[in-house]
């Protein structure tokens, strides 16, 4: 297994509030991840460090044997770490197709090519063999703002899906959606990045999300990594019952064994 | 020594005018979001009403010290009629437009305003020096001020304060901080914000009503002093930071005292001292020196 | 080529037949033609910004800049046309490159009042400069073109024909340039600058260089006034009621075409020119009342309206 990204000692200080704390992640070619944690545990700040959002007080951050750290997120981006977001980031007023166009273009175009026409007829073509991937295509000439927020979320992820990249994390792909759509969504999700062979990294609030489509899981609390072991034995982790996935999930063991099959599964997957 | 007191002490006067004109715009700005460049007709209304109520009240044979509550009235009877007129005949309907937009639409009022003006009082200038030649001058270091001038720092402490108070310690100030903090929410909350923003814009016209009003003595009224202040005020907004009352005394005082130190020291870069100020501030600080940063959640 | 650019072609006929009317238009046409040519390139420079997001109030620093650099040549002995033109072009677009490292930090509000705050730096050093002429500016002679000096009034035709082939390749440039990734990036910015940093690009360096445009363009406006009404002076070329004007001209043109600029400056023109003429004690009520019927009625501008006659036909 080749080691994609590794993250040692980082810190991030807001004034007196500590928002991440000592932490030490490597992540593996092809991983799907789980990041769990309850709100303000320090997933997105995590997220936002790696991505190059937010600048990490101290530590190492180093991606495919580089060292990243303080590069802002377009130079991130364009080494080869993508995301997504909590609150889709999409060009609202714009058709979903111009939305994808545009991502297109951006990550093609460099140099003299950001002189050449937006338009190009391959380019379409490409816009909507994505399209198709993500299954929006009926959704193709609406305006951004006027998508159903699932349709919303899939756009986010396919625009940031669009320049290939080597590791694409997701933040709460599927937060908002209503419980019968979500695991439609994360299936659309998980087979198009399968197909590219993306390793993913996602924040997921549903334990039951995390269990069918995900490996390993690094669990947040306050700031650290409190668990980072394969699926089956962190959801079990007593830490993480307590501080992570709390008292409202009442699970026996044998429930969360048949967890355990599930998340082979996702293994499988990747 | 003697030349740093007059620096000083014109920039104090020099500061409290602009700090009178600039916090009308501040506060309006700091509530509604809108930058009004109506606000130089205010002044410019104010200024003439004042000229205008001073020559007539001394043309009666009242007490001679009571000429200066026809300044008072002056600011605000500009204040409260073209607040009310223009929130309500003009801008609640561009609430929902884009801020580029209700500048545009407040700088057009400000053309029509400008030539209302001119067809009121006509080209020729104004003068209503009673009230300063009343209150006589003093000398500080050798030099003659006249004390008219100096009560400009009073008014703007007294108005300052005045605010400043008024914000934090009443009921009315708390509903319009909570306004200000989010306008959603307060409405969600049973604020009623069509009244917090009339309220706001016809408190802001009189201040700038009373601006005009007040300077009018000292100066000679004539068109075109709407533009000049316009132009001042919003460069004092912007490096205090806009919306913020601390931040137009701070501005209003950098400004004031760098001018003065300009027009004593090296008069011809009198004029753009003011925009460099502007320029440098901005860039070292782009939200101005006083306001909050505002960070964007994804 | 199977792809037909409606807008090129509009320009293009605009620019044949504006070529032909040139030879019978009455002089006040053509002064007022000119004007709106000038202003219109400024407009233009604007709507570049505006497709971004960001609005100038101090555009009339590269208008100022374009019209003082060609006329202060015309001091030091030069006066083709085509040299004072290039030159006040280049002077604004260098300008505006050097802001831009600034000014591309900015937006909303800040942006534009940043951008007046320069204006008025540029007002006051022209104002209290004495070799400038300060508050009442200098003339400017008539230029040459390439050797060639008119007189009477082939003056104001050739100026008139340069004017218009200049602007003509201006306007298709910036066209052409507004349909490429990088023009097209606008749409980006404006709507979403986190999703275009992690896309991988700079959204300010898409500003940046729309910056450096309207700045070109504004300083070549610039320098036609100068030359088509030969007189600069700082109240009518740096004032801050100058980049207001030049607002009023986007708004009331849209932004929805690159032509649509010239028809809205010369509707201001044309409202100005006659207000100023018949009601001057009122021209600039009128002025601002029409600016106000726009933003209340028209609010997508004179463009809307066009747009909205094509489609009741099609």
């Amino acid at each position: 297994m080749t080691v994609v990204l590794e993250v040692r000692d980082l810190q991030k200080t807001f004034g007196a509030v500590v928002a991440a704390k000592d932490i030490n992640v490597t992540v593996n070619e092809h991983e799907i991840i789980g990041i769990i944690g309850a709100n303000g545990a320090g997933k997105t700040t995590f997220v936002n460090m790696v991505t190059g959002y937010l600048k990490p007080t101290s530590g190492h951050i180093e991606f495919a044997g580089r060292n990243i750290m303080g590069l802002p997120p377009r130079d991130i981006t364009n080494l080869g770490i993508s995301r997504s977001f909590q609150v889709p980031q999409v060009f609202t007023s714009e058709s979903v197709f111009d939305n994808l166009q545009m991502a297109y273009a951006i990550t093609e175009a460099s140099g003299m090519g950001l002189l050449s026409p937006l338009y190009n007829d391959e380019r379409a073509a490409r816009v909507d063999s994505h399209l198709k991937r993500y299954q929006i295509a009926e959704y193709r000439n609406a305006t951004a703002s006027t998508l159903p927020q699932g349709v919303r979320k899939l756009l986010d992820i396919a625009m940031a899906a669009v320049s290939n990249p080597t590791i694409l994390m997701l933040d709460e792909p599927t937060s908002g959606i209503s419980v019968e759509e979500k695991f439609g969504l994360m299936d659309i999700i998980m087979e198009a990045l399968r197909q590219d062979e993306t390793t993913v990294l996602f924040i997921e609030h549903d334990m039951e999300i995390v269990e069918r489509y995900v490996s390993r899981v690094l669990a947040f609390y306050q700031g650290e990594i409190i668990c980072d072991a394969p699926t089956a034995e962190a959801l079990v982790d007593s830490g993480v019952r307590e501080f992570v996935i709390g008292e409202e999930y009442h699970r026996t063991r044998t429930e969360a064994a048949n967890g355990q099959s599930n998340g082979q599964e996702g293994d499988d997957n990747a | 020594m003697q030349e740093l007191i007059v620096i000083l002490v014109d920039g104090l006067v020099f500061s409290s005018y602009l700090f009178m004109v600039a916090v009308g715009l501040t506060v309006i700005f700091g509530v509604m979001k809108i930058l009004n460049v109506t606000h130089g007709s205010f002044y410019a209304f104010g200024a003439y009403m004042s000229a205008t109520l001073i020559g007539a009240y001394y043309s009666t044979d009242w007490p001679e010290f009571g000429g200066f509550l026809a300044i008072f009235a002056a600011a605000l009877v500009v204040g409260v009629f073209f607040g009310i007129v223009l929130e309500r005949g003009l801008l609640r309907f561009l609430y929902h437009r884009d801020e580029h937009i209700i500048v545009l639409a407040t700088f057009a009022m400000f053309l029509v305003l400008e030539d209302v003006l001119l067809i009121i009082w006509g080209t020729d200038p104004y003068f209503a020096f009673e009230p300063m030649t009343l209150l006589g001058s003093v000398d500080i270091v050798e030099m003659t001020f006249d004390v008219y001038s100096l009560t400009l720092i009073c008014l703007a402490v007294v108005v300052g304060l005045g605010l400043w108070l008024g914000l934090t310690k009443t009921k009315w100030g708390k509903l319009l901080l909570a306004v200000i903090f989010d306008r959603e929410v307060s409405q969600a909350m049973g604020i009623n914000v069509t009244v917090v923003f009339t309220v706001t814009f016809v408190i802001g016209a009189i201040m700038g009503a009373l601006g005009g009003a007040y300077i009018a003595p000292t100066i000679s009224v004539n068109p075109g002093i709407g533009v000049e202040v316009i132009v001042l005020a919003f460069a004092v907004v912007v490096i205090g930071g806009m919306g913020s009352i601390p931040g137009a005394m701070i501005g209003a005082l950098l400004v004031g005292i760098s001018r003065a130190a300009a027009v004593h020291k090296f008069p011809e870069i009198e004029l753009f001292v003011i925009y460099a100020i502007m320029a440098v501030v901005l860039s070292i600080r782009p939200e101005g020196l006083f306001a909050p940063a505002q960070a964007r959640k994804i | 080529m199977r792809y037909v650019d409606k807008t090129v072609v509009g320009l293009s006929i605009a620019f044949v037949v504006l070529l032909f009317a040139d030879f019978f238009m009455a002089e006040w046409m053509r002064f007022i033609g000119l004007q709106s040519l000038a202003r219109g390139a400024v407009a233009l420079g604007l709507l570049v910004l505006w497709r971004t997001g960001l609005v100038s109030f101090g555009h009339a620093l590269y208008f100022g800049i374009g019209a003082y650099a060609a006329a202060m040549l015309t001091l030091v002995g030069y006066h083709d046309a085509f040299f004072l033109v290039l030159a006040g072009t280049l002077a604004s677009g260098l300008l505006a490159f050097l802001l831009g490292f600034l000014l591309r930090r900015y937006r909303a509000i800040f942006f534009a009042l940043l951008n007046m705050a320069f204006s008025m730096i540029l007002y006051g050093v022209i104002v209290k400069t004495e070799e400038l002429g300060s508050t009442d500016g200098f003339s400017v002679l008539t230029p040459t073109f390439l050797g060639y000096a008119p007189q009477g009034e082939a003056v104001q035709t050739t100026l008139f024909l340069f004017t218009l082939v200049f602007t003509y390749i201006v306007t298709v440039g910036v066209h052409l340039y507004l349909k490429t990734t990088l023009g097209g990036m606008s749409m980006a910015v404006r709507e979403n600058e986190i999703r275009v940093e992690y896309l991988g690009y700079s959204a300010e360096k898409v500003i940046h260089v729309k910056y450096v445009f309207s700045g070109l363009v504004a300083g070549f406006g610039g320098a036609i006034m100068a030359l088509a009404i030969g007189q600069v002076d700082p109240d009518s070329m740096a004032n801050w009621n100058v980049s207001g004007e030049f607002v009023f001209i986007t708004i009331l043109s849209g932004i929805g075409n690159v032509g649509a600029t010239y028809i809205g400056a010369l509707v201001f023109e044309l409202i100005r020119t006659y207000a100023f003429e018949y009601a001057p004690q009122v021209w600039q009520f009128i002025l601002g009342g029409s600016l106000l019927a726009i933003i209340m009625f028209l609010p997508d501008g004179i463009w809307s309206l066009i747009d909205r006659l094509r489609k009741s036909e099609g």
